[in-house]
């Protein structure tokens, strides 16, 4: 990875306003996306994963204030203006949880699906919407002519979020930011949704920023995943390993504490407490230091950087040392309460 | 899994049924769960779970067919506010959401409070002692006790949703979705829980639920409803390590896990979506 990634974030700091108190949202997210390259960003409530999406496509809340870094292609996103904007919009779709909260109601699926090619590519009506009907081919929707003229209270929560994504790779964009497009469907229908992602990000060279509170989804599409707690990265691991070879302790809780389909377990390996928001974190120690059991003098000492170890990244101090043990110790271990 | 533990029973319904209008929401659905025990119904949107779940806790009218709780019929509305009391001492229920199913002006021992007073008219020293062991019991400390909902996180509120559940001392608690909306983490800590306060109760659950993780981690026994009919039923485990329906094995095999690959063409195949 010696060029230049499609997607280079770098010391993302965000802060929102709330209630007349500055609040940090994001603390120095660090995140590279190769092109064609599918990450996943992981996490619980309020660790700031749905917000790194949002502030890659320029999305923040007004008043944001922002500092770091957000290059894609070598450009700088934070300076886009207007036309320059819409341009990077085409090339970086964006897929959300609840379909339905991001469709105008009142307007036909072939109106949503073709305006971004009428108004920003000049893409003529009638090609805008043959390019339509063969990408909803694409998703698995064969009557595509008969779907353009339907309203969104018409199609299932399944079928409109393939909608999306086929609306979402018309601009033929390179990076889709995927914020939890499965959380809200059914589990056989996000098995397919899941499929059809895969396969078309494949077929069309698209890179995948996946965001999911499931680390095993993250990983049945993701080369690499990244952990996030408490607003900042803790964690970046090629998928297959977050659960046999996690980096961080609160990657390897994640992995163990969500109970096994194939087993009863005597007792999960819950851990105490809860997971912190950003602001809520202390500036000057780790974390996630009051809920780990792994947690030292050293831990609270100072805040951990990111360490590269076994061509991941880490956010923890004794990450070399407790290297191997880090998912055992939890499922062996009795930890439990809050 | 119905006559030869008719005697031992907590909660039994036979020949279900409920119409709205011309769908057929549930449809000849019979269980039973034992003292202790504990089944998952598990489904899909659509199934019928959770109207089922209403059913049983009295907020929707079946069609047709018997509830029974602790050998007393629920089937048609209570009567009188006895009746309504002592069913409420029957069976409880916790709901999916925490951030809607508590009122935000009481505060946790408040909430318990009520419950105790309505379902047992004990002398305020004797609730206040049962208050205690309660939040105890589902992990809330002194602080939390006394907190209104908005100053406690989702995983708080479930316990105190729980805490709320358990004051009537029911012999059967229904968990509609309970775990569905909490982070991973505190999931854990609540299965955990629920575990602990069945070892130590005796009482007995019916798990409403889509996550078939969830489903293995705590129930003996599940029911599989697809389209408001039971296609299988059996121990938790059987039914899990070999589904035999082609509906249970579809759903088996789209639940993530590690090295789990999703395959494209199961949905379109059995004609689900319109």
């Amino acid at each position: 990875m010696s060029t230049e990634p499609l997607l280079h974030v770098e010391d993302l700091t965000v802060q929102l306003t709330v209630e007349g108190r500055k609040r940090p949202v994001l603390r120095e997210v660090m995140l590279k996306v190769s092109a064609g390259e599918a990450v996943g960003l992981v996490g619980e409530s309020g660790s700031g994963k749905s917000m790194t999406a949002r502030a890659i496509d320029r999305l923040l809340p007004r008043g944001a204030e922002v500092s770091g870094q957000i290059r894609f292609a070598g450009q700088d996103v934070r300076t886009l203006e207007g036309a320059g904007l819409r341009a990077y919009r085409n090339k970086v779709a964006m897929i959300f949880q609840d379909p339905r909260a991001h469709v105008n109601p009142v307007r036909r699926i072939g109106d949503f699906m073709t305006e971004a090619l009428r108004t920003n590519l000049g893409v003529q009506a009638a090609e805008a919407s043959k390019r339509a009907v063969a990408m909803l081919d694409q998703v698995g929707i064969a009557d595509g002519e008969r779907r353009l003229r339907q309203y969104p209270h018409e199609l299932s929560g399944g079928m409109l979020q393939r909608v999306m994504i086929a609306a979402a790779l018309l601009t033929e964009p390179q990076l889709l930011l995927a914020d939890e497009p499965t959380t809200a469907l059914d589990v056989t229908t996000q098995a397919e949704v899941m499929a059809i992602l895969d396969d078309l990000r494949r077929e069309f060279g698209l890179a995948v920023l996946f965001i999911t509170h499931d680390l095993d989804l993250a990983a049945a599409i993701c080369d690499r995943t990244a952990v996030m707690y408490a607003g900042q990265i803790v964690e970046i691991r090629e998928s297959a390993l977050m659960h046999s070879d996690p980096l961080h302790p609160y990657s390897a809780v994640l992995a163990a504490a969500r109970p096994d389909i194939d087993s009863t377990a005597h007792r999960l390996a819950a851990i105490g407490g809860r997971p912190l928001s950003a602001f809520e974190a202390p500036d000057a120690e780790c974390a996630f230091a009051p809920r780990c059991q792994h947690a030292i003098e050293i831990c609270r000492a100072g805040l951990p950087e990111l360490v590269e170890l076994d061509q991941g990244l880490s956010r923890c101090v004794r990450a070399a040392e407790l290297r191997g043990r880090l998912a055992t110790a939890l499922t062996e271990g009795g930890q439990t309460g809050e | 899994m119905s006559d030869h533990i008719l005697e031992t029973s907590v909660l039994e319904v036979g020949g279900l049924r409920k119409e709205f209008g011309e769908l057929v929401a549930v449809d000849d659905v019979n269980f039973a769960v034992p003292q202790a025990g504990s089944l998952a119904i598990v489904g899909e949107s659509g199934s019928g779970k959770t109207t089922i779940a209403r059913m049983i806790v009295g907020l929707e009218r079946p069609t047709k067919g018997r509830i029974e709780a602790c050998g007393q019929d629920r089937s048609t509305p209570a009567r009188s506010s006895g009746e309504r009391r002592r069913r409420g001492r029957e069976v409880q229920i916790v709901f999916q959401d925490p951030y809607t199913s508590l009122d935000p002006r009481q505060t946790a021992q408040a909430t318990i409070d009520e419950v105790l007073r309505l379902h047992h008219g004990w002398p305020a020293d004797q609730r206040r002692e049962r208050i205690t062991e309660l939040t105890g019991l589902v992990g809330l400390d002194e602080r939390q006790a006394r907190a209104l909902p908005r100053a406690l996180s989702g995983g708080q509120r479930q316990r105190v949703a729980i805490a709320r559940a358990l004051a009537a001392e029911p012999r059967v608690l229904i968990l509609d979705e309970s775990v569905a909306a909490l982070d991973v983490s505190i999931q854990a800590q609540v299965l955990n829980l629920l575990a602990d306060i069945r070892d130590s109760t005796g009482v007995s659950y019916v798990l409403i639920s889509h996550d078939l993780a969830v489903v293995r981690q705590l129930t003996n026994d599940v029911i599989v409803l697809h389209r408001g009919v039971v296609v299988e039923r059996g121990t938790t485990a059987s039914v899990l390590d070999d589904p035999q329906h082609p509906y249970t094995k579809r759903l088996r095999a789209s639940v993530p896990r590690p090295g789990w690959k999703p395959r494209r063409g199961t949905l379109l195949a059995t004609g689900e979506e319109s």
